[in-house]
């Protein structure tokens, strides 16, 4: 099976790039006779955060676990901050960070012991550039655990533990963090600082962020970049605008003539609306023009791969995508 | 700072945080105290009867091969225990997310392991001296056999216990390995000698570490004249060299591969998948 014709995926190779943290080419998994993964095809760029989108069972998780060093590949090429990850040492795991969805793990300790204590280990890896691990209590300050330093981790709320776990990732001050569905279980205040936390990271330490979610919202906030990952391929690789006007193609514009509706979709929604005005003027009333959003594209492009339609609008997007260049 | 030394530090205060934590705890101080309470009771009640053949106490003969006894159980099977509750609630999947952490943990877990069966030991000597005669608690080489027994033990059993511990995936299945034990402990002679047993049983009793923890405490306890009694009218120390050393050469020698494996296959999805099967037991 090739999936290398998909437009808008640079199967090209290039010169290896200093700043190119995540280069993944050609990714492939298979568990026993069913491929979950059928070459996934992305780079990432130091200080870039990237969303993984995509429906349950798209292969997210695999992605993620493979670019950790958690699970081994069954083909292709990846490349995580420098090293292939089924062969990464302690001092490339060092560099890295994971945020766990915790459970009740080390339910017992106190936050401030069990952030210290993890931190302890980065301390070797300490470099000029970044020094390791992070100041516990400025941590805490943070992520906004600084009032409950001293509490058990098993008496802390979700959201606060879910907050600990994303502390325990970035105690190490990594270059690259992986966050898995990051804010399930926050309420709206902590996921906006949850947000600003992570475009704190990645704007001041330069951190590469790889985050997967279901929130669309969340990724067109977080993302510089977003990639869908459908059917176990990639199908779209662009930031939350261009993913958003690549089908707007899609535009759909309504109003009232006569007491009559009318729905129409077009590609260029300006000029149909011109020449709608143009000859009906003042008869028309309600006009209404709504482009297509995030979400639009990303039901767009599922569907598509997951109904194996290869055409409509994502065909368009790619043509379009394509032509932007 | 060399990141082996770094990550041995670290687990040694890991080690320690763990052990307060623990000593603070209500539920596990009680799980402490209860089964010490419990044997001592059994032994007070035992002190008057006599072990067959001598005119010997068997509650002083009980005490030493309880300790014994303690230390496998804290060695194995409490360690088993820990290493499938904390690779189902994602501890383990923390530790391998951490530069050098599998070597913290581990070296953490030992120190937690060895000092909570010593201790343990202590809170269990100590009350039973006071209603207990003839025990040789005031005799030099008695405590240097009970401390080379015990350290021994340890290293015999808690490679094993982290061998098993790494083997099960799922935590109900640990009561397949908690009932053989069970039947062990009758076999090896722990509440009562094992003399008039059918020889096979015997052989069977003397495969395993419990029954030679037992011996080794009841050797340095108990007055010499008491060997007498044992299998074969000896404490047998070489053999119990012989047989605690070959376990511990087998869990030395099979602990890092199986715990290498397990770690290899640690990941958030099957730590999630547990989570999963954990929640449907509970609900």
């Amino acid at each position: 099976m090739t999936a290398v014709e998909l437009p808008g995926v640079d199967t090209t190779p290039h010169p290896p790039d200093d700043h190119l943290v995540l280069d993944v080419r050609d990714l492939r998994m298979r568990y026993g006779s069913v491929d979950v993964l059928h070459g996934v095809t992305f780079t990432a760029r130091r200080g870039e955060v990237l969303a993984l989108l995509g429906p349950n069972g798209a292969g997210k998780t695999t992605t993620i676990e493979i670019l950790e060093g958690f699970r081994m590949r069954s083909a292709g090429e990846v490349s995580v901050l420098g090293s292939d990850p089924g062969r990464g040492d302690e001092r490339w795991r060092a560099r890295m960070g994971v945020v766990l969805q915790s459970w009740r793990d080390h339910g017992k300790w106190r936050v401030r012991d069990l952030l210290a204590h993890l931190g302890d280990f980065y301390a070797p890896y300490s470099t000029a550039r970044i020094r390791r691990p992070c100041p516990v209590d400025e941590l805490l300050d943070t992520v906004g655990l600084g009032a409950h330093a001293g509490k058990r981790v098993h008496q802390l709320s979700g959201g606060q533990r879910r907050r600990l776990d994303v502390a325990v990732g970035i105690v190490g001050r990594p270059e690259l963090l992986f966050l898995d569905e990051p804010t399930v279980g926050f309420d709206p205040a902590a996921r906006r600082e949850f947000h600003e936390l992570v475009h704190r990271l990645a704007d001041l330490d330069e951190t590469t962020i790889l985050l997967t979610t279901h929130d669309l919202d969340e990724a067109e906030k977080l993302a510089d970049r977003i990639l869908i990952l459908a059917g176990g391929r990639i199908v779209a690789n662009g930031s939350p605008d261009e993913l958003s006007r690549r089908v707007a193609g899609d535009a759909e514009i309504r109003w009232t003539r006569d007491g009559k509706r009318f729905v129409h979709s077009a590609a260029d929604a300006t000029g149909f609306v011109r020449d709608l005005l143009r000859q009906y003027s003042d008869a028309v009333q309600e006009l209404e023009i709504r482009r297509a959003s995030l979400e639009d594209a990303y039901m767009a492009l599922v569907y598509e791969e997951e109904s194996g339609v290869r055409a409509g609008a994502a065909t368009r997007m790619w043509r379009q995508g394509s032509s932007d260049r | 700072m060399n990141p082996t030394v770094a990550a041995v530090r670290a687990g040694v205060q890991r080690g320690v945080i763990e052990l307060r934590n623990t000593f603070t705890n209500a539920q596990d101080l009680w799980n402490y105290f209860f089964p010490t309470a419990a044997l001592l009771t059994a032994m007070f009640f035992m002190r008057g009867s006599t072990v067959p053949g001598t005119s010997f106490s068997l509650g002083a003969r009980t005490l030493p091969s309880a300790l014994g006894m303690g230390l496998a159980f804290g060695g194995m099977l409490v360690l088993a225990s820990q290493l499938v509750i904390e690779r189902e609630d994602g501890t383990l999947l923390r530790a391998k997310a951490t530069p050098n952490g599998m070597l913290g943990y581990l070296v953490g877990k030992i120190i937690l392991m060895s000092t909570v069966a010593l201790m343990s030991m202590f809170i269990q000597l100590v009350p039973a001296l006071f209603f207990l005669d003839g025990l040789r608690v005031t005799n030099a080489s008695a405590w240097f056999t009970l401390l080379w027994v015990a350290v021994l033990g340890l290293v015999a059993t808690l490679p094993m216990g982290a061998v098993l511990g790494a083997l099960i995936e799922n935590p109900r299945n640990l009561g397949l390995v908690m009932l053989p034990n069970m039947g062990l402990i009758a076999l090896s002679g722990i509440f009562y000698p094992i003399n008039g047993y059918p020889g096979w049983l015997q052989g069977v009793a003397q495969v395993f570490p419990i029954y030679w923890l037992g011996l080794g405490m009841r050797s340095a306890l108990l007055p010499d004249g008491m060997a007498a009694v044992e299998l074969d009218g000896s404490w047998r120390h070489l053999e119990t060299l012989g047989v605690l050393g070959a376990w511990a050469v087998l869990g030395l020698v099979l602990a890092p591969v199986v715990l290498r494996r397990m770690a290899r296959r640690e990941s958030g999805s099957r730590v999630a998948a547990r989570r999963e099967r954990a929640m449907q037991r509970v609900g």
